[in-house]
């Protein structure tokens, strides 16, 4: 019964419905719960990284001395000349091409194509993996050929360092977790264990998904470009 | 009966398709924006305008706050909003310690940051 009068709910009625949702005397929430609960978790993890972007913010204004060249530290050279950036820009469009897929994989959990969904989950986790390699081979550069330490670098300000390997560590690290949470959903679903229980958990997945692509457009804009 | 499935978000995909292409674009301008070295405010103001275009509809597309309700809406973008205070207030206290520093502490103003082309040359000449 609550199930039925949860779904007869119009999806979005603006204050009016606001105003019901927190004055009803029942759930607030008109979602599963473990997508109410990815939510504020993600909200948590927003705080921790906007910690990290603001402390950032603080040491970069407060440092004198000057803050290195992310766009030729970041260079890449094929073979010519180095091109700017160019390693960032590529990650970057591996994890928007990795958010639409999820997208996808998303869209046909809901119309219950089993194949279709586990296809576009596995080839969201594929972009993620190649992201976190190209991050390796990002780190591995930086610390091997331009003896960028967390505590210093030739070139600049040592809190250069200390940003970049906090920020994008911690970041890599929710990727990495992605692509396994990403398989392991994968996996349930190729098992049968949401056949009957219904396809949320691909768009809880998805949210976490997206998060992590929403938390890079920051880093690239304000650790990278600016 | 109302089945789970009509509870979710199910949308048509041509908006999926349509807002993947407008985030690679708009990551290509916004990539666009160091590639061709723009500087100062205009570097500034494209770069936070994209990211604010990318994040806006990666958040209300693709996490499909466009169509939540908006108790949901607000307990998720709510509390994030209370941050700009706190990066308001580091801002202002940042540029304070940075004055400081220049005014009281003798920094220098003009020092310029080394180049990793200038780095790998400066080793070679100590070789």
């Amino acid at each position: 019964m609550s199930e039925a009068a949860a779904t007869s709910i119009a999806p979005n009625d603006g204050v009016t419905g606001l105003v019901d949702d927190w004055t009803a005397d029942k759930q607030a929430y008109h979602v599963p719960w473990g997508k109410a609960m990815m939510w504020i978790f993600l909200v948590s993890d927003t705080f921790i990284f906007t910690c990290f972007l603001t402390g950032y913010l603080n040491v970069r204004m407060t440092t004198t001395q000057p803050w290195p060249p992310q766009s030729e530290i970041f260079a890449l050279s094929f073979g010519g000349a180095p091109i700017p950036l160019i390693l960032i820009a590529i990650m970057t469009f591996v994890l928007i091409t990795s958010s639409g897929t999820m997208a996808l994989a998303v869209n046909y959990g809901y119309r219950r194509d089993k194949f279709k969904t586990i296809v576009f989950i596995c080839l969201t986790a594929l972009f993620g993996a190649t992201f976190v390699g190209m991050q390796a081979f990002e780190w591995t550069k930086l610390i091997v050929d331009e003896g960028v330490r967390p505590w210093g670098n030739p070139f600049g300000a040592p809190q250069f360092g200390s940003v970049f390997f906090m920020v994008t560590g911690f970041h890599g690290l929710h990727v990495s977790a992605g692509v396994i949470y990403l398989l392991w959903v994968a996996r349930r679903i190729w098992a049968g264990y949401y056949d009957k229980k219904g396809f949320e958990i691909v768009e809880i997945a998805g949210l976490y998904w997206h998060f992590v692509d929403l938390v890079w457009v920051f880093i690239f804009a304000f650790f990278y470009l600016l | 009966m109302a089945s789970s499935d009509t509870a979710g978000q199910q949308h048509p995909l041509g908006i999926y398709y349509q807002v993947w292409i407008l985030l690679f674009l708009v990551s290509a301008a916004s990539y666009a924006v160091d590639y061709f070295d723009a500087q100062g405010a205009l570097r500034w103001t494209l770069v936070i305008v994209f990211m604010l275009v990318k994040a806006g509809f990666i958040i209300a597309i693709f996490m499909h706050a466009f169509w939540e309700r908006l108790a949901l809406c607000l307990t998720i973008l709510g509390p994030p909003g209370v941050l700009l205070l706190l990066i308001g207030f580091m801002a202002v206290e940042g540029d304070y310690t940075e004055g400081a520093r220049f005014d009281y502490m003798g920094h220098d103003r003009d020092a310029v940051a080394l180049t990793p082309a200038e780095y790998h040359a400066s080793l070679e000449e100590e070789h």
